[in-house]
């Protein structure tokens, strides 16, 4: 539900770097999203297009790269995986782990057509 | 084609702003909780227990968040502690920036503890860090034993789990164990208390250990 508000958050940073003149330009914005960051991709990408309907912005897309949630062993010294978001260990059930990744809500690049593009 | 990289976290704002919250509770040596859980758990039950038995032992303000309402901060003024509505009209959470208005109405000078009860919602109050030391999240039986599973990112954040309501265990369709276990899976340090706000089981266990974490943030 709070997509929108993340939304708002992206499209404030497209703001401080890309000057508005420009954004007919913007093809693409890269995020980088954890499994259990707590966004629904979908949602993200309906509200982004919801609040840039009617702006020079209305064709640049989202492009969310998911990172996996994964931890790290200290007991069996192995790294998993898993979306659902455990913290003990699936190979030993050991509780003796750290969090490697997973909790991601980052925007990483904007795609800008050709030509220029000044960046601030 | 050209490239711009950026490497921002997008809710660096929120994150900038709850540093800043931050920096005022610890100017004021206030210890802040941010109490979280799905709507009907138990929160504002959890708060008036809680502000009852700390009575006259801590200085203690209550910032409510609610969509709707001031009902909640309505409960809470009758224990005579300073407390600040925020009515979010529709929002889902509240955000530092909420908060950071909300303390602009608040003297939080001689306070030791400032407890936020979060809008009743476990998937959006995550993301947003208000600046607090501890979340707390509340689970009751009657929302079963599965809560923790389904609501990861939260059970994950917080510090704290009240298993809230235990004296319905009889009653209802919730296994206690396996509802310690499902928290214990997500996050292995969880501090857990079982309570009760009609029975007041639990309610001293709670309060104490509150109180430790208050005098330690004095410390």
């Amino acid at each position: 539900m709070h997509e929108l508000s993340v939304a708002q958050n992206i499209l404030e940073i497209i703001q401080q770097h890309v000057p508005e003149s420009e954004w007919t330009r913007v093809e693409k914005i890269r995020l980088k999203i954890g499994a259990s960051a707590g966004i629904v991709p979908e949602s993200l990408e309906f509200s982004f297009q919801a609040i840039t309907a009617d702006t020079a912005l209305r064709h640049a897309r989202l492009n969310i790269e998911s990172i996996p949630f994964r931890i790290h062993c200290n007991s069996c010294d192995t790294t998993t995986e898993n979306d659902a978001g455990w913290a003990v260990c699936l190979h030993c059930g050991s509780a003796d782990t750290k969090i490697l990744s997973g909790s991601e809500l980052d925007i990483s690049e904007i795609e800008v057509t050709e030509p220029e593009l000044e960046m601030l | 084609m050209s490239i711009v990289t950026i490497e921002r976290k997008v809710l660096e704002k929120n994150d900038e702003l709850a540093l800043q919250n931050r920096k005022v509770f610890q100017q004021a040596g206030a210890f802040v909780i941010n109490i979280v859980s799905s709507p009907g758990s138990g929160k504002t039950s959890i708060l008036e227990r809680t502000l009852e038995h700390l009575k006259g032992r801590l200085r203690i303000a209550v910032i409510e968040g609610d969509v709707q309402t001031d009902f909640d901060a309505q409960r809470v003024a009758k224990f005579g502690v300073p407390v600040v509505q925020i009515v979010t009209n529709g929002g889902c959470h509240l955000d530092a920036n909420l908060v950071q208005d909300a303390l602009g109405n608040m003297d939080l000078k001689g306070i030791q503890l400032l407890v936020i009860e979060n809008v009743g919602n476990l998937v959006c109050p995550a993301n947003y860090d208000l600046g607090e030391h501890i979340k707390v999240v509340v689970a009751s039986t009657t929302e079963g034993d599965d809560k923790p599973l389904k609501y990861p990112t939260m059970f994950r954040q917080a510090s704290v789990l009240l298993v809230n309501k235990i004296d319905l265990l009889p009653y209802v369709n919730c296994n206690l164990a396996e509802l310690k276990a499902n928290a214990f899976k997500i996050n292995p340090t969880l501090k857990v208390f079982e309570i009760s706000c009609t029975t007041n089981q639990g309610i001293a266990e709670w309060c104490r250990w509150l109180e430790q974490q208050v005098q330690h943030n004095y410390h």
